[in-house]
């Protein structure tokens, strides 16, 4: 009773919390940085979501931007295309009222979540037969059929991709609330996975798949499990940058994107979800410093990234966790707390 | 002890726990197994034992899954198990070590164990994924449940160790411990005495005893060392080339001159 | 029926080049299981040194009616085939022996890091700067000195740093470290051509004479098409000859069976590596350098990206590792490319690689003639 409590607390805590800060940050902050944060917001999810797939799984997916690119799409297309087209006969839909706004985002979300989630579904049913880097380049591969789809399909606007999204901005400021709701989200189900006995047998395909069956986990459910959930959360992530840019093309979901997030979940150490969080941030906002240095900067990172990889393979914080109660002998207590 | 199968039909039938008929299995051209028939009765402790590549770990694989037979049966309880995967199979009741051992090596030991003992779950990856009252208590049990194992096979000590920082010895009794927590049936171990000097064979014997008389095991060892096997086991089997060369007890088995032959060469 | 014909040619051009960077792919990744990202960029390199080779460096005659005139521009041509080669080989054993070496090995950042690093960074800052003041020979030398100097200070103020993070690891390098080494490499060259070669595309002329001859049924066959699948064909009969009939060419076969092993036979793994990532940069020069000169693509410093990811395509499809297998997963591509190009789905040509990936892929995970390997229980 007493964490049912605490949970209800914490749970409306952050909501408030975060509706706060979006209405506060919005008008103080500079609109560049408000990006930055945004992007940032945007990209941890993403890092956290594959971190499922292949930090945790150890499922060596490399083509996430194709799943962004499902949701961010799929998003797009309830609110541009789908929406006007229902909205004379349910007119509770219209948009331009702060409910009828996050009514259509809701919408747009569970559309481009589930699109997602079939799409990882369907990417892992190779994953049961495909092994290491032949996955990761099955992977790659879909991310770059999708991208050239989008390229091709003139409904979503070909190569100038869809503009005049209805931006989250505009009527209650929900950009921040929704995007962090949703870091919150992400990072909260990861930690209770990987907390869970359950969500140890997810480490235990990573570690040894074959053993792993033999101890009767279902390596089949698993795989495809993580699949689901971590494009879904990259849906969701997609779907919410597209209503924060009001415009997308296809160049933002091509394979450079899909190296960016996996460099993240390397970076951040492979199966950190701290990691995860702290190495999407550093690689969000690092050319943003370096952008004093034009064209170098990406040389710098580059550098930088294999001098990191030489130095540091296991990622800046190996398989650690910051704030993560793990199991001890001697105080069992730890697992009381409230998510 | 009477030997009476499934197809006898008889009044009294003993189900046998394991039972393996006619058992093929090719690769290529090659049998790794032929026309094998073995019958694992409740309670045995058995011996599987044969010179280097005589097909036992294959004979292991094919009853855990990992390969299916090019023909014949595996019946685990009187039921048909070949052709499922190893993950059913392991959650009806057989598990396994591992010759080349296999842990979760970035894991601790207690999570090795939880690992395995998660068989026995009664949370979904819902409750899971909402940390609600029933994972909680259900991983609690979970836990005190593989402390409890790790406890009776002495490893205790070593729970929050990385499991490939352990010894050799204790990787190689870790192993036993995973495969118990799933409380299986009939337990399967390869060689659990490789690589270990005579002292640390003895106490593996003490411990494959204690352990099938704590967990009411049936057992089905492999091993090389002649003198670890007619230690323990009630009942051995001979292998050699595929082949099943001789059955009986460790007393008959010693003079058998085939297995003599066997193993000394012609 | 002609048309056919025409785009199975223009096919198979397009294949054999793909095929000459998928075998650096497939040998790199039979001996060191690793997909070496950055190889396209090799290929990339191969085809600026093309150009710098053909418009600055050396005496290419304009092409007229003298036949002395076309003679001269052939042999040049060819030397430029062979510089573009040694250039890219040269390349390709620095990527190995800066980026993954010291992981394969364990070793960090060492001292060779500094000396490179050293020598890289005036080099790059010359160039970086000869783009937006070009300036006389004097400078340039004066310009190498003091950027040499400023390289040594800035490596060494750098050293104790990383020695004092080098401390602090734990060295567990898996295959997703390999490949994000090599997605960084990759980026490195790519956006190193962007500061050394400068973002304009570049065009290499008309160097060599161009000649159609018709065959059979009027089909047309360039001299180019000719010259890119006569070269093609000779370099990878060398490369059979060297993997299958010299030392360096076992110890390689050896490597990519069992590296451990190998080293224990006394093999100088290092050293065969070194030699077998040299052998892939020299058949990607090679191929940057013939489309340079022969197609007349425009080169960017991104140029070498979609090629090179083809390639790779081209070497999963074949099974990696195995050299006969890229070559005709190479053809497949070019010769699928080819067709899709010129039919109506002209746009798709870019997806149709990566469909008949993920199909084979599927029916044969280890691709078309390569061995599925079991993990033994």
């Amino acid at each position: 009773m007493r964490i049912l409590m605490l949970r209800v607390i914490a749970i409306l805590v952050t909501f408030i919390g975060l509706y706060m800060l979006s209405q506060f940050v919005t008008y103080q902050m500079d609109p560049y940085y408000f990006q930055v944060l945004i992007e940032c917001g945007v990209y941890i999810i993403l890092a956290v979501s594959l971190n499922l797939i292949n930090g945790i799984t150890g499922q060596f997916s490399i083509g996430h931007a194709g799943f962004f690119a499902v949701g961010a799409y799929v998003g797009a297309a309830w609110t541009m295309i789908w929406q006007p087209m229902v909205v004379e006969r349910y007119s509770f839909l219209q948009m331009g009222t702060l409910h009828g706004d996050i009514l259509n985002l809701l919408i747009a979300l569970i559309l481009g979540m589930t699109s997602a989630g079939m799409a990882g579904f369907v990417v892992g049913l190779p994953s049961l037969r495909l092994r290491g880097d032949y996955l990761a380049i099955a992977t790659l591969g879909f991310a770059e059929v999708i991208y050239v789809l989008l390229l091709n399909i003139n409904s979503v606007g070909g190569a100038r991709g869809l503009n005049g999204i209805p931006t989250l901005i505009s009527s209650g400021n929900l950009a921040l609330f929704w995007v962090f709701l949703f870091v919150i989200i992400s990072i909260v189900l990861s930690r209770n996975i990987m907390q869970s006995v359950r969500g140890l047998t997810w480490l235990s395909v990573r570690e040894d798949e074959i053993a792993a069956d033999a101890m009767g986990v279902d390596t089949t459910k698993v795989k495809v499990t993580a699949f689901v959930i971590g494009s879904a959360l990259a849906g969701a992530a997609g779907v919410l940058y597209a209503h924060f840019l009001t415009g997308i093309s296809p160049d933002i979901f091509s394979m450079n994107t899909s190296i960016l997030i996996t460099t993240m979940v390397v970076l951040g150490g492979s199966g950190s979800v701290t990691g995860s969080v702290i190495a999407a941030i550093v690689l969000i906002v690092l050319p943003e410093v370096l952008r004093f240095l034009k064209n170098d900067r990406m040389v710098i990172y580059s550098v930088l990234l294999i001098v990191m990889m030489l130095t540091r393979p296991q990622g800046i914080f190996g398989t650690k966790e910051i704030g993560f109660p793990k199991w001890r002998r001697k105080q069992p207590k730890t697992e009381g707390r409230s998510a | 002890m009477a030997t009476q199968t499934a197809e006898d039909g008889g009044a009294i039938r003993i189900m046998s726990v394991l039972e393996m008929r006619d058992v093929t299995k090719k690769f290529g051209g090659l049998a790794a197994v032929s026309g094998l028939n073995l019958v694992v009765e409740p309670g045995e402790l058995l011996g599987l034992i044969g010179p280097n590549g005589a097909g036992k770990t294959t004979v292991f694989n094919l009853i855990t899954g990992v390969y299916k037979p090019s023909s014949g049966d595996v019946l685990f309880q009187g039921m048909r198990v070949n052709g499922l995967r190893p993950c059913r199979i392991a959650s009806s009741g057989i598990c396994r070590t591992f010759q080349n051992i296999r842990l979760f090596k970035q894991l601790n030991v207690l999570d090795n164990v939880r690992i395995a003992a998660h068989l026995h779950t009664k949370a979904n990856l819902l409750d899971s994924i909402l940390r609600n009252n029933r994972l909680m208590t259900n991983d609690r049990e979970l836990t005190e449940f593989s402390l409890m194992i790790l406890r009776s096979l002495k490893l205790e000590d070593v729970s929050d160790q990385r499991s490939s920082d352990l010894p050799y010895g204790l990787q190689r009794r870790l192993e036993i411990a995973r495969a118990i927590a799933t409380k299986p049936r009939l337990l399967l171990l390869d060689e659990p005495a490789a690589g270990m000097n005579p002292q640390e064979k003895v106490e593996l014997m003490e411990l494959v005893r204690s352990v099938r008389r704590d967990y009411q095991l049936t057992i089905l060892l492999i091993e090389h060392d002649m003198r670890v096997v007619m230690g323990i086991c009630e009942r051995i089997y001979v292998l050699d080339y595929g082949e099943l060369i001789a059955e009986g007890k460790p007393e008959a088995i010693r003079k058998d001159p085939r297995v003599l032959s066997a193993y000394l060469g012609e | 029926m002609r048309i056919f014909i025409q785009q199975l040619i223009f096919g198979i051009q397009l294949g054999s080049l793909y095929a000459l960077i998928a075998l650096g792919y497939t040998m790199v990744y039979g001996v060191l299981s690793l997909i070496n990202f950055a190889h396209g960029d090799v290929y990339m390199v191969g085809a600026y040194i093309g150009f710098y080779a053909c418009t600055y460096w050396l005496p290419f005659q304009r092409l007229s009616a003298d036949p002395h005139a076309t003679v001269m521009n052939i042999i040049l041509a060819v030397v430029v085939l062979l510089l573009s080669m040694l250039l890219c080989g040269v390349l390709g054993v620095v990527i190995e022996r800066f980026a993954y070496r010291p992981l394969r090995n364990g070793l960090g950042i060492t001292d060779a890091h500094f000396w490179g690093f050293a020598i890289a960074l005036p080099v790059a800052f010359h160039f970086h700067l000869f783009h937006r003041l070009s300036d006389g020979a004097g400078r340039f030398l004066f310009g190498i000195m003091w950027f040499l100097l400023i390289g040594m200070i800035v490596g060494y103020a750098l050293r104790p740093v990383i020695r004092w993070i080098s401390l602090r690891t734990v060295l567990s390098p898996s295959r997703l470290n390999a490949l994000i080494t090599a997605i960084g490499v990759s980026l490195l060259l790519e956006n190193g051509g962007w500061l050394v070669f400068g973002p304009n595309p570049e065009f290499i002329g008309t160097m060599v004479p161009e000649k159609n001859f018709k065959i059979l049924g009027g089909v047309i066959i360039n001299s180019s098409q000719l010259a890119i699948l006569v070269i093609s064909l000779l370099l990878m009969l060398i490369l059979r000859h060297i993997v299958l009939y010299t030392r360096t060419g076992k110890a390689m076969r050896a490597i990519s069976h069992d590296i451990d092993a190998a080293k224990m036979m006394g093999i100088n793994t290092d050293q065969v590596i070194s030699v077998t990532f040299a052998i892939g940069g020299a058949l990607a020069g090679a191929g940057g350098m013939m489309v340079g000169v022969l197609t007349h693509v425009q080169i960017t410093p991104l140029f070498g990206l979609l090629p090179g990811i083809k390639a790779f395509v081209a070497a999963v499809i074949g099974g990696p590792g195995n050299i006969p297998g890229a070559v005709l997963g190479g053809i497949i591509m070019g010769v699928a490319e080819a067709f899709v190009g010129g039919s109506s789905f002209s746009t798709y040509r870019d997806a149709i690689a990566f469909t008949i990936l993920i199909i084979i892929l599927l029916v044969r995970p280890a691709g078309l003639l390569g061995r599925n390997v079991t993990e033994k229980v």
